[in-house]
């Protein structure tokens, strides 16, 4: 009996001990990884950059996880105040000095960034005076509030790696359970095009070209783009994509097709400046091409069941 | 026998009314699809004329002459007519959509008059610097309001035809989301400014330069299958499609294919010297295991064995697996912008999925470049004063006309936005100003 009991005791302790050190360790003191990080670049290591380059007052943009231009500038003058090379990039040398000079609390910037908040991060200014409520909290909005007093309170220990941030997870949606770190809240898009004329683009390559191999697709994509700079067509991705009987999968409503992810990145392929046709202005299919005066056209080449042609 | 003859009679009345009232359908059908077509061409050029506009306002606030200012002027003015015609074609007559109208006219307005007064002798004031930036900020709050509008048509398919189905019958029931959006933009005032539309930057040019720099002998089809496959990294036996090029095109080169289960490969050589022109290998990539950084590296080995010397990275971006890079040639520490190489590679294993080098060949050549007349402090003092410059360098740029001119390249940032902008370094005249974008907001998931 007694020594039933004793076992269960010592049983009980080491699941409270084991317990008390898992709920510990949930909470890895977190760092940068070790890849050298560099314009162009997307992730939780350029939240982290960027984060810790306001926090020292480098970097005024938004946090947002893409390594652009603003990020850049921030990064280098980091460097020439803290006598590095300057080159723009963040390798060991560099995230060593950022991480002894500043702090990173990745609870707070992931609850931030999944309730769309609009915020920053400087250091010396309490955290909650830096939060604008963002638009996508909707009806979330009294449990959001309650989380901020919540924070309010545990502000003042100024520890943000010892705060136990669980709790607070616990009502936040998207923040749940939560070691996986926080996602970019941005995307690179090329050049002169946003989101929505890829999603565009990606619609009109989905209708007219869904069966072909990839460079098929990427050179429907092409043709769009070298239409948009050819004198003789409208300016304009979307002018283009709707003129009048220019395409039949507009004519014909198949462009309303919801495109799948090969579009998408043939799309991006032909945006980046892959171009398989040789600048065609033209493609048809010489197997349904009804119209004569396609066939007089100089052709270039010919891609799955396309002919391409000026 | 009369009965069978009008049920006869019947059944051949109601077959024809049959066919007739399908085929009206099929006609109302097609006319309803043109109208769409034509309602959501007039939406999304609206949205990107806005775009557009935005980003030409803030490029007129790092300007700083007359001869880049006055056309920019007129450029602004021409995008502000474009997309007040948009508005008036969308099915908004019901709408109050007149403060967007109002902001369109007013810009319109500014940027007219200052483009016809003769800005050497009266420059751009303080007052009208203040105008251009808070005419700047709204156009900000419009773009995004109206690309979130865009994005929620693209992403549920919605229909203009019942926009205008709902105005007609003033259906408040229905959610209409266009409509719903169109009412926040209208209603937007302030809001945060989101820098993002970029004019076309890569260095990349239209003009043709004829590809003075293929050279070499012509090859035959058999040299290129065996190009091909060093290039794809295939094993001997791999069936490689190839194809020759028609009278339309500008050169004349072969076309190699291959496929198998996991992938396949598309390449162009030129049949004059044998030159890998693109390059494209599609296959399913899986998470990122290496840095963006580290694809960096293996592009610049793959395009020195390739005998691609002097190259240096002037652009990098990562889309979801893949990081794309863009190369420029250097002759003499100066950066040679038409010569480009595009190249892509997968973040999972560092493989090379893509190679264009179209730029590079129709631009390159060996280029005498003469000592510039203006030194660096020179063309400095050209530049914007209220752009704080953070690197410069020296490079060649095609101009307007398509000539190559030798330039003191400035970037630099005002406010949270990085210009580019390029002094011409014999007469100090600004050849471009651009402004320079990174990454565009996500909009929210389906959370």
């Amino acid at each position: 009996m007694n020594i039933k009991r004793k076992m269960i005791l010592t049983i009980l302790a080491i699941v409270t001990v084991t317990s008390i050190t898992a709920t510990q360790n949930i909470k890895p003191v977190e760092a940068f990884s070790q890849q050298v990080i560099q314009q162009g670049a997307v992730g939780e290591d350029v939240i982290e950059l960027q984060a810790r380059l306001q926090y020292l007052g480098f970097y005024n943009g938004k946090i947002d996880g893409v390594f652009g231009w603003g990020t850049y500038w921030a990064l280098r003058n980091f460097q020439y105040e803290f006598g590095l090379d300057i080159d723009g990039l963040a390798g060991s040398t560099t995230k060593q000095k950022l991480q002894k000079a500043s702090q990173y609390d990745q609870q707070f910037i992931k609850q931030q960034l999944n309730a769309g908040n609009d915020f920053t991060y400087y250091g010396g200014t309490p955290k909650e005076n830096q939060v604008k409520q963002g638009k996508n909290q909707g009806n979330q909005q009294n449990q959001k509030q309650q989380n901020q007093k919540q924070q309010q309170q545990q502000q003042p220990k100024q520890q943000p790696k010892q705060q136990p941030t669980q709790d607070e997870g616990a009502n936040n949606e998207a923040a749940e359970t939560d070691n996986s770190p926080p996602q970019p809240t941005a995307v690179n898009v090329p050049n002169g095009f946003s989101q929505n004329d890829i999603q565009l683009m990606a619609n009109a390559v989905y209708g007219e070209a869904r069966g072909e191999p990839h460079e098929g697709k990427v050179a429907v994509a092409a043709v769009i783009l070298n239409r948009v700079e050819s004198p003789t067509f409208p300016n304009t991705v979307s002018g283009v994509i709707f003129e009048p009987r220019a395409f039949t999968a507009v004519a014909d409503g198949q462009i309303w097709l919801t495109p799948d992810d090969a579009a998408r990145r043939a799309v991006l392929d032909a945006l980046n400046g892959w171009d398989p046709t040789g600048e065609a202005i033209y493609y048809f299919n010489p197997d349904t091409a009804t119209s004569g005066w396609i066939w007089g056209r100089p052709q270039i080449k010919r891609i799955g069941k396309h002919v391409f042609c000026m | 026998m009369v009965r069978w003859l009008l049920i006869a009679v019947l059944a051949v009345g109601v077959t024809a009314t049959g066919i007739w009232g399908y085929q009206e359908h099929q006609e109302k059908n097609a006319i309803l699809v043109q109208a769409e077509n034509n309602y959501q061409r007039s939406f999304h050029d609206l949205s990107y004329h806005m775009d557009l506009l935005h980003d030409k306002i803030g490029t007129t606030l790092a300007m700083n002459t007359k001869e880049q200012l006055s056309p920019q002027l007129i450029e602004i003015w021409r995008l502000t007519s474009e997309a007040h015609s948009d508005v008036g074609q969308l099915p908004l007559a019901l709408l109050p959509f007149n403060k967007t109208e109002e902001f369109l006219s007013e810009i319109g307005k500014f940027s007219y008059r200052t483009a016809v007064r003769d800005l050497e002798n009266d420059p751009l004031s303080d007052e009208d610097i203040d105008t251009l930036k808070s005419l700047y900020e709204q156009s900000a709050d419009i773009e995004k309001e109206l690309r979130k509008v865009q994005h929620i048509v693209l992403e549920e398919n919605l229909r203009w035809m019942d926009v205008q189905l709902a105005l007609a019958t003033n259906d408040q029931q229905a959610d209409n989301t266009i409509i719903d959006g169109f009412e926040t933009v209208e209603k937007t005032v302030s809001g945060y400014s989101e820098g993002n539309f970029g004019p076309s930057l890569t260095g990349t040019s239209k003009e043709n330069h004829d590809y003075k720099y293929l050279n070499g002998e012509k090859v035959t089809k058999d040299e290129a299958i065996k190009e091909a496959k060093e290039m794809f990294g295939v094993k001997d036996e791999t069936e490689i499609t190839i194809a020759e090029s028609g009278d339309g095109a500008i050169v004349p080169v072969y076309s190699a294919s291959y496929r198998n289960d996991e992938k396949n490969g598309y390449m162009d050589i030129s049949q004059q010297g044998g030159h890998p022109l693109s390059l494209m290998v599609n296959r399913d990539v899986a998470e990122p295991k290496i840095s963006l950084n580290e694809a960096m590296e293996q592009a610049l080995d793959y395009l020195e064995e390739k005998g691609f010397d002097n190259m240096e990275i002037f652009q990098s971006s990562q889309y979801d697996n893949v990081g794309v890079f863009n190369f420029l040639y250097r002759q003499d520490n100066i950066r040679i912008y038409p010569d480009s190489i595009q190249v892509k590679v997968a973040l999972d294993n560092g493989d090379i999925l893509g190679f264009s080098s179209k730029d590079f060949f129709r631009n390159h050549q060996e280029r005498t470049i003469n000592e510039p007349e203006l030194t660096n402090e020179d063309a400095k003092g050209k530049v914007n004063p209220n752009v704080e410059i953070q690197d410069e360098h020296v490079a060649v740029i095609e101009n307007d006309l398509g000539e190559e001119v030798l330039t003191y390249a400035f970037f630099g940032t005002l406010g949270n936005d990085t210009y580019r902008i390029f002094i011409d370094a014999n007469t100090g005249v600004e050849v471009k100003v651009e402004k320079l974008q990174g990454a565009e907001n996500k909009f929210e998931e389906s959370a």
